[in-house]
């Protein structure tokens, strides 16, 4: 059965298993690899991509579920110039990742939780970021990276982002 | 040649007629030459086996060391650069092939011949022996902390001065001026007086023709520029916008996807399958069943037991035929066996203290204790743990026309080399190993099992196949930290002055000091029982300390305590001899002020552990309501004698940390039935954003030998915090993990036994 939806901004078509999950097909037909694999059961995080901007967990996502949705990858977080994404700077800043596994789905979580919220407090960030695992252990670099960034900048990111709209889509 | 001992002599082989023959042909001598070749195109522009300059200036330092989020290619890079004197801006950084030439013969030199003090004139002898040691071995592993300390101090470091000097000696020729008046700086050879200045680059041909020092003339640490300042790692970017590429990253033409299943009981072959329900499945191409194999290397024999493969077109596909199998596996005689059944084997092993082997004696203990006016005595467990990298095993292969091909991010390329040559029954020539970016490490991706299986199944499926471990198998199939009692007893005086340390543990493994204590105690008797059990032991970040550091360093909380005293002044006061020890255990008492006092529910603790060259403190700071821990505060210092990548280290000490804590609070592997019983992260968990604590590090310079990172910050948050645990609420734990221990139900004062 084939499933349109919008990746980064680029309309796709794959004919797949409806069942198959998002991460599967990300990684495999659209040879998307930033997104990761960690535990297929929801629980660590590191398959996070955005749907309609909100942050989801692509490794329990059938693909049938998307059908004419906006998905966003960690490929697709800089602006359309190509300029990380302030979160991206600040998590070189911090020197955040260590392996950086996980990275991509905190970046995704992260920028999530800044597009509907640019001042998060801590509690907001506990429970915006605590669905996914860093087995380094850089909590403490994340939390800093995130409180670090320009709530200004993020909002006036967030206005460039149109492919969320799909009415608006940029680069089919 | 007073230094040189009849040991090294005999060791190097190098005594012939009664005279000294520096063995000239063991030398290593210029290997530009035959390493270019054997690289290929990525042998262009070498000048050093360990450097290249190309003709733009910029240099790559070649980095014999895997990259797992420790940090320690870009330190082992400022090393070499610091004592080249290269521009840091200039500066690439790049992985050493998987060949025999990159093998780590400093760790021999370092380990193998520790205590020898050698000559600079038999150094590169036996350097030149080492790497045929090593390369014999198959020694290239990451791990035990050593990247700095052994290969930063001993190879990059020599890398960079002889290259320097050889840079000098061809300009000098060059220009036709005495070698001692070309100075260098930034990747430029200066010569003040005839107002010369040239990049490096100018001089890379003749220097990969010269033949390189290797007792080249270090740098005064006053002088660093690049060692010990904070430089960005070089492998952070690529890890913000998903381009890094781990092994499961890589794709290959015609490649298709495995998922495999072992015997839930260590050891187990297949006695029956049915396989029908599984390749009905969608996308499904093959069902494969892959033999054990067992292979022997530096850490001991890896037994990669019979596992059931499933080949499909998609991972998803194959993980859930996987699910699909009817499988019955062979007994091996272990099926009855549960963790209780273990502890309680631990239990009577310590009674009965069968064949007690000592690390330590020292005073009259058994006297002490037999005229002691006061005992105490404690037992301490802990569970097996499993490492969970984020990243689960996985390595994609292609095997055709004699040769094999594997992309892997490992601990150990060259061995995994070798191993998979073996398995395959290949010369090593004929395996490329390409070694990736790994998503965490921690001992596991030292064990090459895993390695082993997808290259068997890509000699059979004649495609390229990506083997993806389930998160389920990774958990299950591992080498663990072993499961470890450790029963202590301590007699004191009548003034409650500590005469003796008595410790049995089970199962000893490495390093072999980690159940010492730093404490002046008059007598000692520190010792093991061996206590077989069917569990695949593994090294876990820290390994032994990881445990040890638990056990000594809770118990000599009870010790104070038992005493009347301060657990920072009772430990303050055994390290009068030990100034190393004292400066830091007083530096982490100030930095978290120790005396001040903390409200009601709210507890602090101290630990202090050495491992691993380097020395960390820690002050815990805990809040108890209703028996529920929270972590909220934790104060680390860190002496690596010197510190090369000074965030790095503060970075390893906060992952350590992190690492520690989520085994202290959550770790746990229960066998049942001789099968691990936990699967995935929501029966195995891990330390969240919401209970991480704030940690601030704190690092000391003290000059000593540099020690390692990547593990010292590990053994000492578990001790901390049950200590802290006991200051809030007075209930001592003494078996992790935190989470199985009722608070609320168990409060406990010391053993007092008489």
């Amino acid at each position: 059965m084939s499933t349109s939806f919008w990746v980064n901004g680029v309309q796709q078509t794959v004919d797949v298993d409806p069942s198959k999950p998002l991460l599967w097909v990300i990684r495999e037909q659209l040879a998307l690899t930033g997104t990761k694999f960690g535990c297929g059961i929801a629980q660590c995080g590191a398959c996070t991509v955005h749907i309609e901007g909100e942050a989801i967990r692509s490794c329990v996502t059938p693909i049938s579920a998307i059908e004419g949705k906006q998905v966003t990858t960690i490929e697709g977080l800089r602006s359309e110039s190509g300029d990380l994404h302030p979160l991206q700077q600040a998590w070189i800043d911090h020197q955040v990742p260590q392996c950086g596994y996980c990275q991509s789905g905190q970046l995704m979580s992260a920028s999530a939780l800044l597009a509907s919220n640019p001042s998060p407090s801590d509690s907001d960030i506990d429970s915006a970021m605590q669905g996914n695992i860093c087995r380094c252990g850089m909590y403490g670099r994340i939390r800093s990276a995130i409180k670090s960034v320009d709530s200004v900048a993020i909002a006036s990111q967030a206005d460039e982002k149109l492919f969320y709209d799909g009415a608006e889509v940029n680069h089919v | 040649m007073s230094k040189l001992t009849r040991r090294a002599f005999i060791t190097t082989g190098i005594v012939a007629g009664g005279g000294l023959v520096v063995g000239v042909a063991l030398r290593p001598g210029n290997q530009v030459k035959d390493l270019a070749a054997k690289l290929g195109d990525e042998g262009a522009n070498l000048v050093h086996a360990y450097v290249k300059i190309d003709s733009d200036n910029v240099i790559t330092a070649v980095i014999p060391h895997a990259e797992m989020g420790q940090g320690a290619q870009t330190a082992l890079g400022q090393m070499l650069a610091e004592e080249l004197d290269a521009d840091w801006d200039q500066v690439k950084l790049e992985e050493a092939p998987a060949i025999g030439e990159y093998a780590m013969y400093a760790a021999g030199r370092r380990y193998l011949l520790a205590g020898i003090d050698f000559p600079n004139l038999v150094i590169p002898t036996v350097d030149g022996m080492m790497m045929r040691v090593a390369d014999t071995l198959n020694m290239q592993i990451t791990g035990g902390s050593m990247s700095v300390r052994t290969t930063g101090t001993l190879v990059m470091r020599t890398a960079g001065a002889a290259t320097r000097q050889m840079l000098q000696q061809a300009a000098a020729d060059a220009w036709d001026v005495p070698v001692a008046e070309v100075l260098t700086e930034k990747s430029h050879l200066i010569h003040g007086a005839t107002n010369r200045r040239e990049p490096y680059a100018a001089f890379a041909t003749e220097v990969a023709a010269m033949t390189p020092s290797y007792t080249p003339t270090f740098k005064d640490a006053a002088d660093y520029k690049i060692v010990g300042t904070h430089k960005p790692r070089h492998d952070i970017p690529a890890k913000v916008d998903g381009s890094v590429k781990f092994a499961m990253d890589i794709q290959l033409p015609n490649m298709v996807y495995a998922s495999v299943v072992r015997s839930p009981v260590p050891g187990g072959s297949l006695v029956e399958i049915d396989d029908s329900a599984a390749r009905s499945i969608d996308g499904v191409i093959d069902v494969i069943v892959i033999p054990a194999t067992t292979v022997n290397n530096m850490l001991g024999d890896t037994l990669s037991s019979e596992s059931v493969a499933v080949v499909a077109d998609s991972y998803w596909s194959a993980n859930k035929a996987i699910k699909e199998l009817k499988l019955q596996w062979s007994e091996v005689g272990f099926e009855s066996v549960s963790s209780d059944g273990i502890f309680a084997q631990f239990n009577s092993d310590i009674s009965a203290g069968t064949e007690r082997q000592a690390d330590h004696v020292q005073g009259e203990s058994s006297s002490a204790f037999s005229s002691a006016a006061k005992v105490i005595d404690a037992d301490y467990h802990v569970p097996f743990l499993a490492h969970t990298c984020m990243e689960p095993l996985n390595a994609t292969a292609d095997v055709r026309d004699g040769r094999c091909e594997v992309w892997i991010g490992c601990q150990n390329p060259l061995g995994f080399r070798r191993d998979i040559a073996a398995t395959l029954g290949m010369d090593p020539e004929n395996v490329t190993l390409h070694n990736q970016s790994m998503g965490g490490g921690f001992g596991r991706k030292a064990r090459p099992d895993w390695a082993l299986q997808v290259a068997y199944l890509a000699k059979e499926v004649g495609r390229p196949v990506q083997l993806i471990w389930s998160r389920e198998e990774d958990v299950r199939q591992d080498f663990y930290r072993p499961a470890v009692q450790s029963r202590f007893r301590a007699a004191f005086d009548e003034q409650d002055n500590l005469l003796a340390w008595e410790n049995t543990y089970t199962n000893k493994n490495e390093p072999i000091e980690a159940p010492l204590i730093p404490y002046a105690i008059p007598a000692q008797d520190i010792g093991y029982v061996s206590s077989p059990v069917h569990i695949p032991f593994g090294a876990w970040r820290s390994v032994d300390h990881s445990q040890h550091g638990f056990f000594t360093e809770s118990f000599i909380d009870e010790v104070a305590n038992a005493a009347g005293k301060d657990a920072f002044e009772f430990r303050a006061d055994l390290l009068k001899d030990s100034p190393r020890h004292l400066a830091i255990l007083t530096r982490v008492a100030e930095e978290a002020q120790w005396s001040r006092p903390l409200p009601e529910g709210r507890g602090r603790g101290i630990s202090l552990q050495e491992s691993f060259g380097s020395l960390v403190a820690q002050v815990v700071e805990v809040t108890v309501t209703e028996g529920d821990v929270s972590v909220d505060r934790v104060v680390a210092v860190i002496d690596p004698g010197i510190a090369v990548a000074p965030d790095g280290i503060a970075a390893q000490l906060e992952s350590g940390i992190i690492y520690g804590l989520t085994a202290a609070l959550y770790g746990e592997i229960t066998i049942e039935n001789g099968a691990v019983v936990q699967s995935n992260f929501h029966d195995y968990q891990a330390v969240r954003m919401n209970e991480a604590p704030t940690i601030e590090t704190h690092v000391i310079n003290s000059g000593y030998d540099i020690g390692g990172a990547g593990e010292p910050g590990t053994p000492g948050i578990a001790p901390a915090l049950v200590n802290a645990v006991f200051n809030a609420t007075g209930t001592r734990v003494r078996q992790l993990p935190l989470n199985r221990f009722d608070l609320n139900a168990q409060v406990e004062e010391t053993g007092v036994v008489g």
